[in-house]
């Protein structure tokens, strides 16, 4: 029951980060009918944006703010960052394409997911960092839930993650970018047409999702520790089967579809193999395409000529 | 703006049909005057000369690399060029066919089948991968597609290095793939009364297997089914409303792009005398794109001369002078293409020298002593470039800087007008040879990455068919 509990725990601290990705995966496919390949990259430059700012102020063992300041700058500087690059990487790689055969956006989209590594890779070098998360939080402190224990760090990144799905999710409803947002993704032309600012709706939409990545990373940062140039491919293979799991296109779909990915990936860690979770997770996919083309929450939509 | 009464999609067709400009346009032109069995004679031809030219190893394994590459392209050309499907997995088929072959023909399971059956299983094997691979692929859209096979590949590399503990009844395991370390110790290739030992046998294997890929694919791309391949990629469900049989079309695109790369793969088995789950990562995958993308998807020749650069350009990057020579001849080179007339140019070159003297003079004014001479190995180029470039080998922060700053500015410069651009463009070029000089030269494998990423961008932007593509009327 304790490691059910700890897995369940695991599970859902992986699921909000896989979630945070999906969603840009998601807000996007659903706006350009796209996928960015280099949505997983700029999840990595988040993480590294956040550790750039963990050392700028004085790195892990004695930073010169107080921490709650420090998670709060990493993470808003991480967002901010990401977010202006996935601007950026809209700009000049994808609407150039926009009227372009489909797959020209997509091998750009290779393309400046391997640039983007590749830039890693030359300029942080290949060394795996560290956040050393545990020298400013204490790994003691936390919340008991029967057996098992949540750590105040993970609460943390479920907590943030959380937040900003709420935040997504009454901006997309409530307000008139959202109204725009869901105009654009439900037919671009006939939107442009009732006075849409498209182009405004678009980078909007990639600055949002960009940022939400530049979250995940920071949170995947603080809680696992680990941050390296390649962390963003396999990252962006989960993020996206979430955002395909609970339906590309629908926000609550990828946040439940991140959400199973985590639980899944985590209990079959735990009681299977941790070698072939990714094998686990990719059967997922399948299965799920098998059995529901259009993912959990997806609407089956007509084809129109 | 249009001119009232012009029909805009008309006006653009007729452009794009005559779209054939460019620097290439006239090689293009020359080519497809020559017959295909002539062009295909003379890629032979040229082919089978550099191992009579030069007996060096070295050189010979680079063509080979070169062929295998040109070999797995027609492969992926078929998925991706003839059939439009985005095929992301299509190295693990090559993976596929290297590790078949490698557990048919080693000690790793103690058989040593006869190469024909070997090569034949293998080739199969990923024929039918391919097929199953295909089945759930067919009703998904294309994106999907995309996602499932890159995701299948990564699943191949991540079996194939964990398979290594199979639990068998009875409490026994079995090691199947070798995990990270692989299968050594495969045979090489013996064709009936010919055993091939050296890289040059295995070469001229190569040349063999690909002129006949090349002959039937360019036969495929022009009988009834590369023309309703054509269809399928244009628009499926017209297609589809037209009784081709649109799933049926996808899946044979499929298996023929895994039996072509498994094939090639039985070939890297043999010729490496072993496989490795790191030789079927995404880079080779990127590569494999890059090379379709950069010669032209669809098309032969065009595919032929994307693995010639793609795999030739690494190795010349390795060595420091090659590389510098490569890197200012093409900078040279795009900017007499690029801009025009001549005199622009001449101000721009000169302006640029002029640039870098005066920067280089600042530096050494402002922290005497602190620079080192440029280029090692000597040489007229390198002593030039040593009082031009300024050479902070150690200072990473600033290099890191200049790299970050260089993307900026070369992206900030395409925004421009052309007549701000060229103000901008002798501090721009300063700026990369700065950063390459310093950090590019000193990473080849780092520097090839970013190639390769550039160039599916760059590509994609400026001329989505490629170098020698037919350029694409898109009707929306």
């Amino acid at each position: 029951m304790s490691l059910f509990l700890q897995l369940l725990i695991n599970g859902v601290t992986l699921g909000s980060v896989y979630a945070l990705i999906a969603l840009g995966y998601s807000m996007v496919y659903g706006i350009l009918k796209l996928l960015n390949f280099a949505h997983g990259e700029v999840y990595m430059i988040g993480a590294f944006i956040g550790y750039g700012v963990l050392t700028a102020v004085g790195g892990p063992a004695a930073p010169v703010v107080p921490v709650w300041l420090l998670v709060i700058g990493m993470v808003v500087v991480a967002m901010l960052g990401s977010g202006v690059l996935g601007v950026i990487i809209e700009r000049f790689a994808y609407r150039p394409l926009r009227n372009s055969p489909r797959i020209a956006p997509l091998i750009s989209a290779l393309g400046v997911s391997f640039f983007l590594q590749a830039s890693a890779l030359l300029l942080f070098t290949a060394r795996i960092r560290s956040y050393d998360t545990t020298e400013f939080i204490s790994l003691g402190t936390g919340v008991d839930i029967g057996p098992a224990r949540i750590s105040l760090v993970r609460l943390l990144a479920i907590g943030t993650a959380v937040t900003l799905m709420v935040a997504l999710t009454v901006l997309v409803r409530q307000t008139k970018l959202g109204r725009a947002m869901r105009a654009t993704a439900h037919d671009r032309e006939a939107a442009a047409m009732m006075g849409v600012d498209v182009d405004r709706v678009i980078v909007a939409t990639f600055f949002i999702g960009s940022a939400l990545a530049g979250a995940a990373g920071v949170m995947v940062g603080l809680v696992f520790g680990r941050i390296f140039h390649l962390m963003g491919f396999v990252a962006g293979l989960k993020g996206f089967t979430a955002a395909v799991v609970g339906g590309i296109g629908n926000i609550p779909g990828a946040m439940l579809g991140g959400l199973l990915i985590g639980l899944g990936e985590a209990l079959a860690a735990g009681y299977i193999s941790s070698t072939f979770t990714d094998l686990i997770v990719f059967g997922l996919l399948i299965a799920v395409m098998l059995l529901r083309p259009r993912g959990l929450l997806g609407t089956p939509a007509v084809d129109k000529v | 703006m249009t001119p009232i009464g012009t029909d805009e999609w008309v006006a653009e067709a007729e452009q794009r049909r005559q779209g054939d400009s460019g620097p290439l346009a006239p090689l293009r032109r020359g080519l497809m005057r020559v017959p295909p069995v002539g062009r295909l004679a003379l890629l032979v031809a040229g082919a089978g000369l550099l191992p009579v030219l030069s007996d060096s190893t070295f050189v010979v394994r680079v063509g080979l690399n070169a062929l295998l590459f040109a070999l797995l392209a027609l492969g992926l050309n078929v998925v991706v060029g003839y059939a439009g499907l985005l095929d992301l997995g299509f190295i693990a088929f090559y993976g596929m066919g290297a590790y078949t072959y490698a557990l048919l023909s080693s000690d790793q399971l103690g058989l040593h089948w006869p190469t024909e059956l070997a090569i034949l299983t293998a080739v199969l094997a990923t024929v039918v991968l391919g097929y199953l691979l295909g089945l759930p692929s067919r009703r998904l859209l294309g994106d999907y597609l995309a996602i499932v096979t890159l995701f299948f590949g990564q699943a191949f590399v991540q079996l194939v290095t964990n398979v290594d503990r199979l639990p068998l009844p009875g409490g026994r395991t079995l090691d199947l793939t070798g995990g990270p370390n692989g299968i050594t110790g495969v045979d090489q290739f013996r064709l009936g009364m010919l055993h091939l030992r050296t890289v040059q046998d295995y070469y001229w294997l190569l040349i063999v297997v690909f002129a006949l890929a090349a002959v039937v694919f360019f036969n495929a791309d022009n009988s009834r089914t590369g023309r309703a391949w054509r269809a399928v990629r244009e628009d499926p469900l017209a297609a589809g409303a037209l009784t081709i049989p649109v799933n049926r079309l996808k899946l044979l695109a499929f298996a023929v792009g895994a039996g072509t790369a498994g094939l090639a793969g039985t070939v890297f088995a043999a010729v490496q005398l072993g496989v490795f789950p790191a030789n079927f990562t995404v880079t080779l995958l990127i590569m494999v794109y890059a090379a379709v993308v950069l010669g032209g998807t669809g098309s032969i020749p065009g595919v032929v001369l994307g693995a010639a650069v793609i795999s030739v350009v690494p190795e010349i990057l390795r060595d420091p002078d090659l590389s510098r020579f490569l890197f200012y001849g093409v900078m040279v080179s795009t900017l007499m293409v690029l801009l025009r007339p001549w005199r622009v140019l001449a101000a721009v070159l000169v302006a640029t020298v002029a640039f870098g003297f005066a920067i280089r003079g600042l530096v050494d004014w402002v922290w005497p002593g602190e620079l080192i001479e440029a280029g090692g190995g000597g040489g007229k180029v390198a002593d030039a470039l040593g009082s031009w470039v300024v050479m902070t080998p150690g200072n990473v922060l600033v290099i890191n800087l200049a790299f970050v700053a260089l993307i900026a500015a070369v992206l900030t410069l395409t925004t421009l007008r052309p007549a701000v651009r060229h103000i901008g463009l002798p501090a721009v070029l300063y700026l990369s040879a700065f950063v390459w000089e310093n950090r590019l030269v000193t990473d080849p494998s780092i520097t090839r990455q970013l190639l390769l990423g550039v160039i599916l961008v760059v590509m994609m932007n400026v001329r989505p068919h490629g170098l020698l593509g037919e350029p694409r009327v898109e009707i929306t």
